[in-house]
């Protein structure tokens, strides 16, 4: 197997608060091999979106990276000086946010937007950089990009703006992309172009995904692989095929519950009752056993590292009965 | 009975508004000094060391004396003493009464006026509104110490000098407390309109209650929050203007003197030396409003919690 | 974008009128100007026969449009004080308050947008900590306050500056500037800034809590996840989309620096028009006193159509509509 673009290694992110200390992430785990694209799925908090932040070095203060190691390449980046770390951001690494409308300053037009990011990272002239801005709005779908490039974020509906957001990750060619929720401030009719438009652009520029999202139905249309996590932890991760069709962490068969599909005609979805719980509220034993429908003893007390369970690995005492029984 | 008590007690103690100031040293020293100025100001004529307007204990031998750690300097006047001799220390007590209740009696004239109009701007809306708010709009983009000044030469004008200065307190009151109501009448404003549309007023509109006293006893509490805290920082602003008329020779006579007219009588005699006379009230007018701002500051977070 | 212009510009006349109005009815009807013109011992026929000729008996909308019309032409009447025509006694004495407010502002602008942005940035180093208490002093500190311990300090006990007057002026036409002389310069320092310095507090903070917003947008982190230098982001990116707030309040308090100036004028015994007004307001002296309301109306509306341009340089969502066209 080739060398994997990221690896994450026992990652742990805290947050210091005056009432002690938060852990966001715990013992996190995975790696994304070349053009491959990993979809981060959980509820909101459970600490995927952190870990997107974590990866490009952006985790808002006073949250850290605790313990553990990120490999971008192989090389590790999450000792880097800030300096060292910006010339990855952007030029191997890029981003896309949640919220197109709030993606983009409101005060430059997307052209200089584009032009800036080429330049700080590529060598060209600003005509050079311009052409290319041209170049990928026009891959990205804009029409009239030749026009459009000297307008301002709040001339371009959201939808067009998400594009524009891409065309600004894609800019200098990296090799991985993290997308975090890309698609859900979006209006519905619109999210399906754009995961498209994702997975096909990552395709030819030939760059990994990391796809944050809490939507089972987007990652099992396009990742390669899951990771669920619940409660800042990894709850499963394997081939998405393999998940979906025999998950075997029982929040990961709730979140699948959660998705509507046509044949079923009973007209109710199924929902995990009860809610997460807060990170200075996490349950002894497997974090999940107070909502698990197939709770026993030893999730009270003891809490299940990831081990393997057909294709993928799964944390849950269920799982390892399921192999060792 | 006790029980209650102290059962009410405890509750007030374990309230969100108590635990953000038993966390804040800053808030709790400004509340000392606040209270300590309150004290010294009211109760000046048992707690000051001397009565500054008794003309028969004035010795005119004493003027002049400077504070007591400067050589010449006298244990009995512990600041020193001003041009007539009258101890500063005493002087300062009885001003800073004189500019609190200019301070207190402004602020309340503005809080009634302002919580007045709002009350009737948002109520009957139209017309009274529009032309209340553009008063207001206008009245905004002036400095308040300008509005005071023109008021207070209005007033003059009207009154001639002379009955100006028998008056003078109440003519500071009036002029303060009316440059300073937009505020109170914009939040008061705002509260009404949104209470206006719900649907206990209706309600009480269809069975034919007066809705208007409805609204008054709703309105009233909800804005009873942020209405305090602007009146507390209009307290150090009034305070503050107060000082600045008197300084600039408007405001209260030098027979009735507040703060700011200490300051402008002991300014003439910064050049000769004697920079005690103004230094002295200076800094007790700059510490109780530093105090009092830091005051008004909690108390916005404190009932603000979106804030914190 | 020109609608607007055109708009703001009626709302502005509108604005003046009613200054205009106010200060017509303390012309008119606070103290009798007849009175303040003639002697003791003048006949109610005299008297009578002035108020005529002075038009005092024409019906008030009448009486108000020949007011606006003297006004417009800079004609405001007499001072009760020394019977000299007001507007020449303003004129003379406006140059040393726009100059004096114009270093004040400038000053304040200057060093509280730099404080402002290196404590919104850098907001738990000591030196933040520092400029944040000096600013909480410096709005507690009453700004005569701040001029009576400046002179103690740098004229008293340091004898540096000087701590009255203007100093050596020159006059060019009509207009007369200190500013080319360095007697006239020592002698802005104290006055400007003692009264630029409750203005730079106040943009101090609100730069401040301007950045410590926008630093927080979802921009912001967008622009460094893209890799841009730190100075891209933080004084072109995060800077501009303060200015917009800073811009409104800045506007406001330049205004507000003028009316500031009566007290500075004050306590520096600089001839400026604040000095004059508050002599006019100890003397009751309504011509000049409504004169200079008058004035300090229209500065105020110029500036406020100043802003209303800036906000149109800086901000392209006012100066071109949405559309979100495909």
């Amino acid at each position: 197997m080739a060398e994997p673009v990221l690896e994450v290694k026992n990652l742990r992110v805290e947050f210091p608060t005056r009432r002690g200390t938060l852990v966001a992430v715990d013992d996190v785990s995975f790696s994304i091999a070349p053009g491959e694209v990993l979809g981060v799925v959980g509820e909101s908090g459970a600490g995927k979106s952190m870990t997107g932040s974590a990866v490009i070095g952006l985790l808002t203060p006073p949250g850290r990276v605790a313990a553990g190691e990120i490999r971008l390449m192989g090389r590790r980046i999450d000792k880097l000086p800030y300096g060292e770390m910006r010339k990855i951001r952007g030029r191997q690494i890029g981003a896309i946010f949640q919220d197109p409308l709030t993606s983009l300053n409101p005060l430059y037009r997307i052209g200089d937007q584009l032009v800036e990011t080429i330049l700080t990272h590529l060598p060209m002239t600003k005509a050079e950089a311009r052409a290319r801005a041209i170049g990928l709005l026009k891959e990205v779908g804009i029409p009239g990009a030749e026009d459009r490039i000297d307008h301002y974020p709040h001339q371009f509906s959201g939808g067009m703006r998400q594009r524009v957001v891409i065309a600004l990750a894609l800019c200098c060619n990296p090799t991985l992309i993290i997308a975090d929720e890309p698609t859900t401030a979006l209006d519905v009719s619109i999210q399906a172009q754009i995961i498209t438009l994702l997975k096909r652009l990552c395709a030819e520029h030939g760059c990994s995904v990391m796809l944050v999202t809490h939507d089972m139905g987007v990652i099992a249309e396009t990742a390669d692989r899951v990771a669920v996590m619940y409660a800042g932890r990894i709850a499963e991760i394997g081939p998405v095929r393999d998940v979906i069709k025999h998950a075997h962490h029982p929040y990961t068969r709730g979140l699948m519950g959660a998705i509507p599909t046509i044949s079923e005609r009973e007209g109710r979805l199924n929902q995990i009752d009860g809610a997460m719980p807060r990170l200075n509220a996490i349950p002894r034993g497997c974090a999940f056993n107070p909502r698990c429908p197939e709770v026993f003893d030893r999730c009270r007390v003891d809490r299940p590292d990831l081990m393997r369970a057909g294709g993928s690995l799964a944390a849950c005492w269920k799982a390892e009965e399921a192999v060792n029984g | 009975m006790i029980a209650r008590l102290s059962d009410g007690l405890r509750r007030a103690l374990d309230s969100d508004i108590f635990y953000s100031f038993r966390n804040s040293p800053l808030t709790i020293l400004s509340a000392v000094v606040t209270l300590i100025f309150f004290i010294g100001a009211f109760f000046s004529p048992w707690l000051a060391p001397h009565n500054p307007f008794d003309v028969a204990t004035l010795n005119l031998m004493d003027a002049f004396t400077p504070p007591v750690w400067l050589p010449e300097g006298n244990p009995i006047y512990p600041i020193g003493t001003d041009d007539q001799g009258r101890d500063l220390l005493s002087a300062i007590m009885y001003g800073t009464r004189v500019s609190l209740v200019v301070g207190f009696c402004s602020v309340a004239f503005a809080m009634v006026l302002g919580v007045s109009l709002g009350l009737i701007s948002g109520y009957f809306g139209g017309m009274v509104d529009s032309v209340i708010m553009r008063v207001a709009d206008v009245q905004l983009t002036f400095p308040a110490i300008l509005i005071a000044l023109l008021l207070d030469g209005v007033v003059r004008g009207l009154m001639g000098t002379e009955q100006h200065d028998n008056l003078a307190l109440m003519v500071l009151v009036f002029s303060i407390g009316l440059s300073y109501w937009v505020q109170y009448a914009r939040t008061v404003r705002g509260s009404v309109l949104v209470e206006r549309n719900k649907e206990y007023v209706q309600a009480a509109r269809v069975i034919g209650l007066p809705s208007v006293l409805i609204m008054i006893r709703h309105v009233l509490p909800n804005v009873l929050g942020p209405v305090l805290v602007i009146a507390t920082i209009n307290l150090a602003l009034a305070v503050i203007t107060e000082a600045t008329l008197s300084f600039l020779g408007v405001g209260l006579p030098p027979t009735q003197p507040s703060l700011g007219t200490l300051i402008r009588i002991g300014n003439g005699f910064l050049f000769s030396g004697e920079w005690w006379i103004t230094v002295f009230p200076g800094i007790a007018l700059a510490v109780f409003v530093l105090a009092v701002n830091l005051l008004g500051d909690w108390l916005r977070d404190a009932l603000n919690p979106r804030l914190r | 974008m020109l609608a607007f212009i055109l708009r703001r510009l009626f709302q502005s006349v509108i604005v003046m009128l009613a200054v205009a109005f106010v200060s017509f009815v303390m012309f008119n009807f606070v103290g009798d100007p007849v009175n303040a013109m003639v002697g003791q011992d003048t006949t109610m026929q005299d008297r009578e026969a002035l108020r005529e000729k002075l038009g005092l008996n024409d019906p008030m909308p009448i009486r108000f449009a020949r007011f606006v019309g003297n006004a417009l032409q800079g004609n405001f009447g007499l001072s009760y004080r020394t019977a000299e025509p007001v507007g020449r006694m303003i004129a003379e004495r406006l140059p040393a308050t726009l100059e004096l407010s114009l270093v004040a502002a400038t000053f304040a602008l200057i060093v509280g947008l730099m404080m402002g942005v290196y404590t919104g940035l850098y907001r738990n180093s000591w030196l933040s900590r520092l400029f944040m208490t000096l600013s909480l002093i410096g709005v507690s500190l009453p700004p005569f306050m701040v001029g009576i311990l400046l002179i103690l300090v740098f004229a008293v006990l340091l004898g540096w500056l000087p701590s009255f007057g203007r100093g050596d002026v020159v006059k060019i036409g009509g207009w007369t500037t200190g500013f080319l002389t360095v007697s006239g310069w020592k002698a802005l320092i104290l006055p400007a800034v003692t009264l630029g310095l409750f203005q730079m507090t106040l943009i101090t903070r609100l730069v401040r809590a301007e950045m410590l917003e926008v630093l927080r947008t979802d921009y912001i982190k967008f622009a460094r996840a893209r890799g841009l230098s730190n100075r891209a982001v933080n004084f072109g990116h995060a800077l501009k989309n303060t200015l917009v707030p800073v811009i409104t309040i800045t506007g406001l308090q330049l205004g507000a620096i003028i009316a500031f100036a009566i007290i500075t004028e004050t306590v520096f015994s600089w001839p400026g028009i604040g000095l004059l007004f508050i002599q006019s307001v100890y003397f009751a002296d309504i011509p000049v006193m409504s004169t200079y309301l008058v004035m300090i109306g229209l500065i105020f509306v110029i500036i406020n159509l100043i802003v209303d341009l800036l906000y149109f340089a800086v901000d392209p969502r006012l100066r071109i509509g949405g559309g979100g066209g495909h």
